[in-house]
């Protein structure tokens, strides 16, 4: 369904895509970035899980990829690099993978604050299921007790967003060792760790709630959507 | 000409990175058509160009920081293609840098600008440290001979950084922008002519060698360490074409940088005393079936020295204690470094308090800290404020080692392994279960005396064992 408010409030569709290869998933946000930018559509937040994948973003150094490609290979985890802001990450199954396409000329134009925004909404969700996440002073992304719980990479094209965040709900952590996530020397951790049980779809449900208040729009309720937009 | 400058992204953002030039010198560029990349914080963004024109100058480089309002490049907006010269300015053509922390655009580089070379985003460690005012390639030349040439850096090629036709793998292509290698003079020995991962190390190696043997001639300035440089010269990469290159791990840097340092830092001396476990392997193998099935982990040796270890320092605070200038630091705490070996390096998390613990309560630590070591999972407090260390080099079959001292602190007790031994007791031999401690210290602050005098309180306790585990 389309996720409508008040007249006054913008619009976002919000869809939960269900599994989803990394490269679908990519060039389905291009499609949707152009398509946002001409203005046919709305603001989207779209809701994947990919399976075993490691990026590299633009910023990304090879020596925080810590396993050779045949060695990603047999572990049976793909390799891509990517056009997005960040260094290397880790994306698979029992993660929450959100890709907003946002037109941030109808939001407020400031890329920091942006990023801020999406960390706020994150933290937001995670109280819901009891997690005290924040923020820490110069490290994107979203942490509780030092532990990295959610990653942040982003493009920006004329203002569109593309690419998103990372949250990890039962993530098999272990797939972490292949990389330095972020270029930090910094643990991961994930709901599951910190005694949550929750489900994927009361997640991306508290998560397009919380983006909905953080970027003043309304979200009556996620769509599940298996076939392409 | 119309200047494009490094756009402001959001109110608190003063600078930004140039990712990537998405037109080349000459190029034409459509009004609004994205003309490069930019990286703030973790948002990476494409930047359309103001007008219409052909791009006459790149006056900022891939990969450099450089701050809002700073003019990056120039637009022809007559654009007529004639305009690559123009590349080649002087430099005192290109914009001061505007934040002063930023560092200064990197030299004009005309070559990769020049050449319909696709744009490449450069390493950025070189970026950020260029050669001061590089007079040109064969400078550079010289001054890579004269400091050691690490493994991981090829001589600086500098053609222009094209790609052959084939399909490239993204670890290759990473590879030929981090080391600067124009793929072109790559023989690719894959499926279909493709380059391998195996084919650029092979390529880096062999042009290592080249870099050596050409490099050793013109050595006449010196470096800013002042080595003499044909000492390394003919060493390193004469088995070249054999040797796989890779570059370090973060870890592995850290560790190498804070070992050296270490070694800089203190005057290491390591003395080793003989000790007697026989009590304490006795009581552990009377417990240890109990202690694994009351906590669900085994009990080791490494405990009751640990205990020990606290013991003595609670006893000789000096060796608890660190340096800084002319001061001796005296710890309230004992807090206990661990070294937990990991699969490619060394991490030494903390306990803390560790003389407030007994030996059930230090196996309880050293379990959960060497396990969430090799699992990633420390969390950043829990490896620093360390105030001495232990290291077990015993488990890994060693009977004695003389371990480095963990920065700040002034010694670091290595345990070898727990052997029986046959052993002479008022001229009768006997057999004992025997080990070597030994204390590495900083002889800047400790003395033998003192040093022995712990580790003899240290094996004492040890010989003598009379808490009950439990």
């Amino acid at each position: 369904m389309r996720c409508t408010g008040s007249p006054s409030m913008r619009n976002c569709e919000v869809h939960d895509l269900g599994r989803m290869g990394y490269t679908k998933a990519l060039q389905l946000q291009h499609e949707l970035m152009e398509r946002r930018k001409r203005g046919e559509i709305s603001d989207q937040l779209l809701f994947v899980e990919h399976p075993h994948v490691i990026t590299m973003g633009r910023n990304g150094h090879a020596e925080n990829l810590l396993a050779g490609p045949d060695l990603l290979g047999r572990a049976g985890i793909e390799f891509y690099e990517t056009d997005r802001g960040g260094d290397v990450t880790y994306h698979g199954p029992g993660q929450v993978v959100g890709y907003p396409i946002f037109d941030l000329r109808e939001w407020k134009r400031d890329v920091a604050a942006y990023m801020r925004a999406i960390e706020q909404a994150i933290v937001a969700a995670l109280a819901e299921f009891a997690i005290d996440a924040g923020r820490v002073e110069g490290l994107t992304g979203v942490w509780v007790d030092g532990r990295k719980i959610a990653a942040i990479g982003v493009h920006i094209s004329r203002w569109v967003t593309s690419h998103g965040f990372a949250l990890n709900i039962s993530t098999d952590l272990s797939y972490f060792r292949y990389i330095v996530p972020c270029g930090l020397t910094k643990p991961v951790t994930s709901m599951r760790e910190l005694g949550s049980n929750a489900s994927r779809q009361e997640v991306i449900g508290a998560l397009a709630q919380s983006f909905g208040r953080t970027f003043e729009f309304a979200v009556q309720e996620v769509l599940v959507t298996t076939e392409t937009l | 000409m119309m200047d494009v400058v490094m756009p402001q992204m959001g109110e608190s953002i003063v600078e930004g990175t140039l990712t990537k030039w998405l037109k080349k010198p000459g190029e034409h560029v459509e009004r609004d058509e994205p003309l490069f990349e930019i990286s703030t914080d973790k948002v990476d963004t494409e930047i359309p160009s103001p007008v219409a024109g052909t791009v006459s100058e790149v006056l900022v480089q891939e990969g450099t920081t450089v701050g809002i309002n700073t003019v990056v490049g120039r637009i022809d907006e007559n654009g007529s293609g004639a305009a690559t010269p123009a590349a080649e300015k002087p430099a005192a053509e290109k914009p001061a840098p505007q934040a002063p922390a930023t560092p200064a655009p990197s030299a004009p580089a005309p070559q990769p600008v020049a050449k319909s070379a696709p744009p490449q985003p450069q390493p950025a460690p070189s970026q950020q440290a260029p050669p001061p005012p590089s007079p040109g390639p064969a400078a550079h030349a010289t001054l890579q001979s004269a400091t050691p040439t690490p493994p991981s850096q090829p001589a600086p090629v500098t053609a222009g950084l094209e790609e052959p036709a084939g399909p490239l793998s993204p670890l290759v292509r990473k590879m030929a922008r981090d080391y600067n290698i124009d793929l072109k003079q790559v023989h690719g020995t894959g499926a279909g002519g493709r380059i391998t991962k195996q084919d650029v190390e092979n390529y880096m190696a062999a042009q290592g060698a080249r870099t050596v043997a050409q490099a050793t001639a013109p050595a006449a300035m010196p470096g800013p360490e002042t080595r003499p440089a044909p000492a390394e010269a003919p060493m390193p990469r004469a088995e070249a074409p054999r040797a796989s290159v890779e570059p370090m791990s973060t870890m592995r840097q850290k560790i190498a940088e804070h070992m050296v340092f270490s070694k800089r830092t203190s005057a290491h001396v390591t003395t080793v005393h003989k000790v007697d476990m026989t009590k304490v392997a006795k009581l552990r193998d009377r417990v240890k079936a109990d202690f694994q099935a009351r906590h669900g982990f085994g009990l080791t040796y490494l405990s009751f020295v640990t205990r020990a270890a606290t013991a003595a320092l609670r006893k000789y605070p000096l060796v608890n204690a660190s340096i800084e200038g002319t001061n001796i630091i005296y710890h309230n705490e004992v807090n206990i470094g661990i070294a937990v070996a990991l699969e490619n390096g060394l991490i030494v998390p903390v306990i803390r308090n560790a003389d407030e613990k007994n030996v059930a309560g230090l196996q309880r630590s050293i379990v959960d800290l060497s396990t969430r070591a090799r699992s990633r999972q420390l969390k950043p407090d829990e490896v620093q404020g360390g105030t001495f260390s232990i290291t077990n080099f015993g488990s890994f079959g060693s009977v004695f080692a003389t371990p480095v001292i963990n920065q700040p602190q002034v010694a670091i007790l290595g345990a070898g392994v727990v052997e029986k031994t046959p052993v002479v007791i008022e001229d009768a031999i006997a057999i004992r279960s025997v080990c070597y401690l030994a204390l590495t210290f900083d002889h800047r602050l400790i003395d033998g005396a003192l040093a022995d005098q712990f580790t003899g309180h240290v094996k004492s306790i040890l010989e003598n064992w009379s808490e009950d585990v439990q």
